[in-house]
């Protein structure tokens, strides 16, 4: 078990030097140079040649890319086109608050839609299961600003119990924090719980089919013990991994989230810096997204293992 | 027929009846809008009203009309890149199962790196570089689409070339072209085109998300996502603007969904997708 993990963390640093790889490419996409985008007009041969050397766009791409990653493992993330500022500066606060919100989102969620996709599998095909199998369909199909602008129509605008604008500063309390960000965080939870809910369902009715559950039950066992001591166990493994999927999508649909309720998060800060064509700034905060990414799915993988009952008891 | 035709369930003909009448729209739209998407007709955010069933929007142009001519946009650009997603993965996916070997490898290695960081992420850093344009849009998404349906094309027709009739038709000599189009693609259907619902949703949704981020498409365009954008501050002074465009988005959405619901239930199609 210990050679499966270690080998996982093997192939999770071998992939995050694949996607920073790749990452790098895809901003060297833009015709012409970064030099020339900073001038534009104003640009000269001696001007632009200054900058380049300045920028060291003078050295092939390969050397810029390694400079670049050792950049990034020593904490420098380059300075912003737009301001001027380390970008380390600029995006790990906003890192902060996205990871906050995600958090808060998740905590909520992820007991939930574990319970509902429990209590469906086991009454499968029951009004309840088929019930909230529809809702769940339509809340799978409701866009975040959809959830989101209702959200504030209703609870901000005409009932007043919680502000519009997720507003946070450093030092704030935290019963303000958590009243700011409600809304935000209740959008993530409905769009996740519903994406999560149907999953778990499908993978505990995948174990509830195998042969020893149906053992379990002409043994006479109550529905109860089987579902908790039988099935559970072994569907954990897969819960985990659906419940992995859906944080690593909190962290893409917090982007949108962030735009809605204009929360201070790296996915607005990230989409400002592409609007900008701030080529650092999006190539940091992308690596950042893609490493949180790759790093929440080798976790998951890692979990996975260790609850494997058949791994952890080898005969 | 019409035994067939019972079959299908409520949700399912509500879904198709909702699809059939945004292609409707997608196709007749801007004839159909009683003004143009840039005509200003009133004061901003005029109320619904007889004449303007939507209302007026920020700039006192008619909703209504807007979301009509959106549809072009809207519908058009999600339509576009998954159509070449399709035949960009169809093809790599079946040449991958049928070759196998280091072909398969290096396509599903790549694949695989592709797949590691999120849509939304590298669509940013490829907008980043080349700025925001509708053929940029319609091929960064098509590309990074590509990915899924690769992976689906691949599984289902390594399912395939092991029956008997794909090693019956190897075995007769014909040529790998025969074998793609006449013995694998057409089994490989039902559930390609349950997919093919499916990665339209992902790609409808994903161009009004960007839109509604301001980086998809650009005024002076109409398209949904980009008119709750615009509309989005409406919804603090209690007016409804906003939701229409929202409201037609979740529509689609459900009305496809319904449908791929339905193929996927009724035993047609192969699992193993994802989104």
């Amino acid at each position: 078990m210990i050679e499966l993990i270690l080998k996982r963390v093997a192939l999770g640093i071998l992939t995050l030097l694949l996607v920073s790889a790749l990452i790098f490419a895809g901003t060297q996409l833009l015709p012409g140079d970064v030099a020339s985008a900073i001038l534009g007009q104003n640009a000269t041969p001696q001007s632009l040649a200054a900058l380049r050397q300045d920028l060291g766009l003078d050295l092939p791409a390969w050397q810029r890319y390694l400079t670049w990653l050792q950049g990034f493992a020593t904490g420098d993330l380059g300075m912003s086109l737009a301001n001027r500022q380390p970008v380390a500066d600029l995006l790990w606060p906003r890192f902060g608050n996205t990871m906050a919100l995600a958090a808060y989102a998740a905590i909520v969620s992820v007991p939930i839609a574990v319970l509902l996709g429990l209590a469906a599998a086991v009454r499968r095909g029951g009004i309840f299961d088929r019930g909230i199998n529809i809702v769940a369909l339509a809340f799978v199909s409701l866009p975040e600003y959809f959830l989101g602008l209702l959200l504030i129509l209703f609870l901000s605008v005409q009932f007043n119990l919680l502000p519009s604008l997720a507003d946070t500063y450093a030092g704030m309390s935290f019963p303000d924090w958590l009243r700011a960000t409600t809304l935000p965080a209740l959008t993530l939870v409905l769009v996740t719980v519903a994406q999560m809910m149907r999953m778990t369902r499908t993978a505990v009715l995948s174990v509830m089919d195998q042969a020893y559950v149906e053992t379990a039950f002409l043994k006479g066992l109550r529905t109860k013990r089987v579902v908790l001591r039988h099935a559970l166990p072994n569907a954990a493994a897969p819960i985990v991994n659906v419940v992995a999927f859906n944080i690593a999508y909190l962290i893409t649909g917090v982007v949108l989230v962030e735009a809605i309720f204009n929360y201070n998060g790296l996915g607005r800060f990230m989409v400002d810096a592409v609007a900008k064509r701030d080529l650092p700034l999006v190539q940091a905060a992308a690596m950042v997204f893609g490493a949180a990414y790759v790093i929440l799915n080798s976790i998951a993988d890692i979990a996975a293992i260790a609850l494997n009952p058949r791994l952890r008891h080898p005969r | 027929m019409t035994a067939k035709l019972k079959a299908i369930p409520i949700s399912a003909w509500l879904g198709l009846a909702i699809v059939t009448l945004n292609l409707l729209v997608f196709i007749l739209g801007p004839i159909l809008a009683p003004y143009g998407q840039n005509e200003i007709v009133g004061a901003p955010f005029d109320p619904p009203s007889a004449q303007f069933w939507f209302g007026l929007d920020q700039n006192g142009r008619d909703m209504f009309s807007r979301l009509l001519a959106g549809a072009q946009m809207s519908i058009g650009v999600s339509l576009a890149a998954s159509l070449i997603s399709f035949s960009i993965g169809i093809p790599l996916g079946f040449i991958a199962a049928l070759f196998g070997g280091w072909v398969d490898t290096v396509l599903s290695r790549i694949v695989d790196t592709v797949m590691c960081i999120p849509v939304l992420i590298s669509a940013l850093v490829v907008l980043q570089a080349l700025g925001s344009s509708v053929p940029v849009l319609i091929f960064t998404i098509a590309l990074l689409d590509s990915t899924r349906v690769f992976r689906l094309a691949r599984v289902v027709a390594q399912g395939i070339s092991v029956l008997e009739y794909a090693e019956t038709a190897r075995l007769r000599g014909e040529s790998l072209f025969w074998l793609i189009t006449r013995e694998i693609l057409p089994n490989a259907l039902p559930p390609l085109i349950a997919e093919f619902g499916m990665r339209f949703c992902f790609t409808f949704l994903f161009v009004a998300g960007l839109s509604f981020l301001g980086l998809g498409i650009q005024p002076p365009f109409a398209d949904w996502g980009g008119m709750v954008k615009d509309n989005q501050q409406a919804i603090l002074y209690g007016l409804y603007a906003p939701l229409f465009p929202a409201a037609a988005i979740a529509l689609l959405t459900i009305g496809v969904n319904l449908v791929v619901d339905w193929l996927l239930n009724s035993g047609a199609a192969v699992q193993g997708a994802d989104r």
